[in-house]
């Protein structure tokens, strides 16, 4: 049995932050191709997201990493080492689980020092460190409570009190939140976060929860059937998405007919505009707009009209639709919208700003 | 409405007092039976039991049975229907079929291969190391191949048992956490799944200890005499005992009820005192 080799004496914080590098991953299921040459790097200490939708790949990326799935092609790097051939139970990746992982049988402490159980730590001091870890994830007095006693959301404490006690070099969370009610969602995102920057450990975060990954992630890495459409600072992916695909996965867009200009632009609403990256070869195009780009203004003579209004707080996003069917979505400070009430005509204008242009979808049969 | 239910509670009394006489009443008559004499009660059958012949080796025979079967089965099923859980889970309606078909195969029938199978050995094997191996089994001391014949006569109620503990625990998260807090295979499943199933365990262990304290077709016909056996050979000279040793047996099994009960709430109120 091996002994512990751990730096115990009060220090929650890992030894050393990793880089994790996927190097053209891939990994087939049957006819479904989770992963399609995957390449991103974590940097040391960032808390990376994986944001996609369903089937998307994220999700196996982070059981590869942690040693539960296995990979057709490719590498997985920590620290420039590739870890392909290390059991799961040698990785030194903390792991926090979609679904409450808490042993049953075990108290919240023992829970948290199920891991230093397994290296040999002695009894009295891993009950200790437990105890340290429970503070720092601010439930002390529920160390003796079984799961059952516990919330979910103080359960998800526990787990990641549990994930931390190893001082692992990388942090795995898997949609930790997703079983949550949104007002300890929330709480915990912000602890989760904190703890995160406390300690300085490189932690990669699956979700599907876009508003999620904007908030918490230092950078967000945008999946699609496998692969990596971007991954770029929140602010960044959110203001300059480079496809279409993020532009319309990250936050909301709407989509504007449009037709090319001689000079490599696009004209849409009767003005012309300069296009943001590269403009498709051919097809049908359209433009995508945010809806806090769109500006809308009360117009007797229309084109538009306000088909629905959705009070956000602040601002109220209206919908309107043009003569030939699209509709497109503004924000407007709430006071602004109250003078465009549903049935209202409205003049709607684009900034001078250079555009995202997408090929229009092949409309289904 | 009330009167309706009050109907309903009438019913449900007259319901739950024809299934208890249904039980009660063989039952105090197999006690009347066993204590009744010419000269008023007496409490010979009982006080006798110890003094009989073969009463204790056959009910001692009969506890290592079941002991070893309850080991065995338990040996052979736990690990089987985790990893399948846990590694492939498109085998799971296979491993129930094949738990699930000793139901369909009668004692008789499932003796009868043995005795089959016993009676080919020798004559095959006569030369080979398994010769002794078949002398071994079927030693009168402890008759290894009733364990084998239980085990799979068992088959079917361990699967329910230990199926519905693991239907409780989701035993892939559990194992995986367990790993990635640094837990290898076999700890991450005897650190964290097994305590997670005392309750199937016990389970599955009483309802074989159940069938086992009262098998009788294939020991009898392989020429055993463990407790079932002795009863009955019992209840051909001495009526009264074997009736009273009945009596014995379904205590035994209810005490056993009792305990496994008893187990159970003794961990839920372990859980709840620390709330």
């Amino acid at each position: 049995m091996s002994t512990a080799t751990l730096p115990l004496a009060g220090d929650t914080a890992p030894s050393t932050s990793a880089t994790v590098e996927f190097r053209s991953l891939r990994r087939q299921f049957g006819a479904t191709t989770a992963l399609d040459g995957l390449d991103l790097t974590v940097r040391p200490g960032e808390l990376l997201a994986l944001l996609g939708p369903s089937g998307c790949g994220k999700t196996t990326a982070l059981r590869i990493l942690a040693g539960f799935e296995t990979h057709d092609s490719g590498e997985v790097l920590v620290d420039g080492e590739d870890i392909t051939r290390v059991p799961a139970h040698r990785r030194d990746a903390g792991m926090v689980f979609q679904s409450y992982s808490l042993f049953p049988h075990l108290t919240a402490a023992d829970n948290v020092a199920f891991g230093l159980r397994m290296r040999g730590v002695g009894k009295a001091e891993r009950l200790r460190r437990a105890q340290e870890l429970l503070e720092l994830v601010g439930l002390p007095q529920r160390a003796a409570h079984y799961p059952h006693q516990l919330s979910g959301g103080q359960q998800q404490r526990i787990a990641l009190a549990r994930a931390l006690a190893l001082q692992p070099r990388v942090l795995l969370l898997d949609e930790p939140l997703s079983a949550l009610d949104a007002k300890v969602r929330l709480a915990l995102r912000e602890e989760i976060r904190r703890l995160q920057q406390e300690l300085g450990i490189t932690t990669l975060f699956v979700t599907h929860d876009q508003e999620e990954a904007l908030s918490m992630a230092d950078r967000v890495a945008v999946l699609r059937a496998g692969r990596l459409e971007q991954c770029a600072a929140p602010s960044e992916l959110y203001s300059r998405p480079t496809t279409a695909f993020v532009a319309e996965f990250v936050g909301t867009m709407s989509r504007l007919p449009c037709t090319r200009t001689a000079d490599g632009g696009v004209e849409v609403l009767g003005r012309r505009h300069p296009v943001d990256g590269a403009l498709p070869a051919d097809g049908p195009l359209h433009v995508l707009v945010r809806p806090e780009h769109v500006r809308l203004a009360p117009a007797a003579e229309g084109p538009a009209l306000v088909v629905a209004a959705a009070f956000l707080g602040a601002v109220t996003r209206l919908t309107v639709r043009l003569p030939d069917g699209t509709e497109v979505k503004s924000d407007l400070p709430t006071e602004a919208a109250a003078a465009l009430p549903l049935g209202s005509p409205a003049a709607l204008t684009l900034p001078d700003r250079p555009v995202l242009v997408d090929r229009a979808p092949t409309p289904q049969p | 409405m009330a009167q309706l239910i009050s109907r309903l509670r009438v019913w449900r009394g007259a319901v739950l007092l024809l299934a208890g006489l249904y039980f009660l009443v063989p039952m105090a008559a197999s006690v009347w039976f066993s204590i009744d004499d010419v000269d008023g009660i007496s409490f010979d059958a009982y006080t006798g039991l110890l003094s009989a012949p073969g009463f204790t080796d056959s009910l001692v025979l009969t506890l290592e049975l079941a002991a070893v079967t309850v080991v065995v089965l338990l040996l052979l099923l736990v690990p089987a229907m985790i990893a399948v859980r846990i590694g492939a889970s498109r085998l799971r309606p296979v491993l129930e079929v094949v738990c699930t078909l000793p139901l369909v195969v009668p004692p008789v029938a499932l003796t009868a291969g043995l005795i089959g199978v016993l009676r080919w050995g020798p004559d095959h094997l006569m030369d080979t190391p398994f010769f002794q191996t078949f002398v071994f089994v079927q030693q009168p001391g402890f008759p290894l191949v009733l364990v084998v014949a239980y085990v799979l006569m068992a088959l079917p109620l361990a699967h329910r048992a230990l199926d519905s503990g693991l239907r409780a625990v989701d035993v892939r998260t559990l194992v995986e956490a367990a790993r990635n807090c640094g837990a290898g295979w076999p700890r991450a499943v005897l650190s964290v799944v097994v305590p997670n199933l005392r309750g199937a365990l016990l389970s599955a262990a009483f309802l074989t200890l159940a069938l086992v304290l009262g098998e009788f077709t294939t020991a009898s016909i392989l020429g055993y005499q463990p407790f079932a056996v002795w009863i009955y050979s019992v209840g051909n000279s001495r009526g009264q005992m074997s009736v009273a040793v009945s009596v014995l047996s379904l205590l035994i099994t209810w005490v056993l009820l009792l305990l496994l009960a008893a187990a159970g709430r003794e961990r839920r109120h372990r859980t709840t005192a620390t709330s």
